[in-house]
């Protein structure tokens, strides 16, 4: 018997070790992918830091290649931040209605089918953006392009809700009923309870939720790469089309020179999307596990 | 006797099809401390609960019969929630002060009110707090964390946020069960402080704690179809004394419950 749970002990921190040290791998592969930015004298004369951050355009094919990395970040901010305003809304008023005010058989028919939501492919999402949420964002707007940073942004708010919204309902459910009780019998009404009691309390889970909406939205790929136009260009208006930095990488890496210039840079440009988004889901951690100790009246 | 607060008739109240209470009538005292005593699960909460019309918090529980609150039942549906549970505050079992500061806590009631003026709130709140024998205690660190306090300190805070709504009524739902006894001992000090300005009906599983502090005690006990009933009612000297049904003196004899 001793043995046996030894061997499973054994077993499931094997795999456990397994998915860290891929983690941890990818990291190193990238990153190492990426140094002869920094060490290799015939790649710095074409791509180093001054040229990705102080110039202005993201060229990599011709006679004088550029490597710009700000239309890219311009246009990956654009997107996430078009789908934040759409998704957050959206998924914060549907958690709040399904934990605080739904009757329990509605919740339980309306949670799933937005967590059904993350079942969708991308490819299907980018498809149904392509071909529907363009031609609404034209009508409305008017614009020459159809495809531009509002048409992605709306699609990858489809991406963003349910894991927005699952995240932000577990917040506001993990609030004790007991805090729920004590406002309303002080004369609080379920709305001024919702508001003064349950989403502070909440707040950091909620938080936390917004935050991986915000990674996935910046690592999401397929849907920006079919509906965002694909230009990479610095303006100001978000009804331009826009390049982001995974559609960039997912666009180019499979046409590149092996250790090219170009190669060195588009793993530079994969190691800073996976710092941004490592950073952004680590506070996200950090954020909910606050939340639950202080909940939980540890502090 | 003094006149009657709180008077209780023919209250049953069901949770589905499930009676969990059987036809309490009762009269509660003004200016004094009832106890509910009587084993788990005989419906003390839940006749608690129907006071301040808690009970309807919970899906599928229906209450009938009648609860005058100055003669004036507060099962009509006429009657406005908010101002039945200001009126009628609620102390719970587990001190469960709001992730907030301690002057936060206190002032929410005022807030959720719509009291904007600073100083009648900071006038209230320090009030509430040294009727509740706990601003000494907190005078210095008001914007501190109330989860930093200790969990009497937290009870006595749970009852300051209800004095700061004035109410008439204070319902406590074994208010010191989870407290070492020197906090416990705090609360029952507070308790008989308080019945000179409020009414309060206590539920308790402590018997040495009703029959310390209570005026009037209640024994509940449930029937062969598990609903809880009143078996016997009066003054607290007398029911632990000479109780008149063999049942309650069974209980406080200890031989159940």
């Amino acid at each position: 018997m001793e043995a046996k749970e030894r061997i499973a002990y054994i077993v499931v921190s094997l795999l456990a070790s397994v998915a860290i040290v891929s983690v941890i791998l990818i990291f190193v592969f990238i990153a190492k992918e990426s140094l002869p930015v920094f060490f290799n004298p015939e790649i710095k004369k074409e791509a180093n830091l001054r040229i990705f951050f102080l110039t202005r355009d993201w060229q990599p094919i011709g006679l004088e290649p550029k490597y710009s990395f700000l239309p890219l970040i311009v246009g990956t901010l654009k997107v996430t931040l078009v789908a934040i305003v759409v998704a957050l809304p959206l998924s914060l008023g549907s958690a709040i209605f399904t934990a605080e005010f739904a009757p329990r058989r509605l919740r339980e028919i309306i949670k799933p089918i937005i967590e059904l939501f993350s079942a969708i492919p991308s490819v299907v999402l980018g498809f149904f953006a392509l071909m529907v949420i363009a031609s609404w964002v034209q009508d409305i707007f008017h614009t020459s392009s159809r495809l531009n940073a509002v048409t992605a942004g709306f699609a990858l708010a489809f991406a963003v809700i349910p894991i927005t919204y699952t995240i932000c309902e577990d917040a506001l459910n993990t609030v004790p009923r007991e805090l729920k009780e004590a406002s309303i019998a002080l004369g609080a009404t379920k709305w001024q309870t919702t508001i003064k009691v349950v989403l502070p309390s909440a707040s950091g889970g909620i938080f936390a939720g917004i935050m991986l909406g915000l990674a996935r939205a910046m690592g999401e790929t397929m849907i920006v790469l079919m509906v965002s136009g694909n230009a990479a260009q610095i303006t100001w208006s978000f009804l331009d089309s826009v390049r982001t930095i995974p559609a960039t990488i997912a666009a180019e890496m499979g046409e590149v020179a092996f250790g090219s210039a170009h190669y060195v840079t588009l793993f530079f440009l994969g190691l800073l999307l996976f710092s941004i988004t490592f950073i952004i889901n680590y506070i996200a951690s950090i954020l909910l596990e606050r939340t639950q100790k202080r909940l939980r009246g540890e502090r | 006797m003094n006149n009657i607060k709180i008077s209780v008739k023919n209250l049953n109240i069901y949770y589905g099809n499930f009676l969990a209470l059987k036809d309490i009538t009762l009269d509660i005292p003004e200016k004094s401390i009832t106890a509910i005593i009587g084993p788990s699960g005989c419906g003390k909460s839940t006749f608690l609960r129907a006071l301040n019309r808690m009970n309807e918090l919970l899906p599928n529980v229906r209450t009938e019969g009648k609860v005058l609150l100055d003669g004036q039942n507060i099962y009509e549906p006429n009657i406005d929630l908010v101002t039945l549970r200001r009126k009628v505050g609620m102390v719970f079992q587990r001190p469960n002060p709001f992730p907030k500061s301690i002057f936060e806590n206190v002032a929410f009631g005022l807030r959720i009110q719509g009291i904007k003026d600073k100083e009648q709130i900071e006038e209230i709140v320090e009030l509430s707090l040294r009727r509740a024998a706990l601003w000494d205690e907190v005078k210095n660190k008001l914007h501190k964390s109330a989860l930093e306090l200790s969990g009497g300190q937290q009870q006595r805070l749970c009852i300051a946020r209800v004095l700061a709504v004035q109410p008439e009524v204070i319902l406590m739902d074994e208010p010191a069960s989870a407290l070492d006894p020197i906090a416990t001992l705090r609360i029952e000090d507070l308790m008989r402080e308080l019945k000179e300005e409020y009414t309060i009906v206590i539920v308790t599983h402590n018997m040495q704690q009703a029959a310390r502090v209570s005026d009037f005690t209640a024994f509940f006990l449930t029937d062969e179809n598990r609903a809880g009933m009143l078996i016997e009612y009066g003054n607290t000297s007398e029911i632990f004394t000479m109780p008149r049904d063999p049942r309650t003196e069974g209980y406080i004899t200890g031989r159940y419950g």
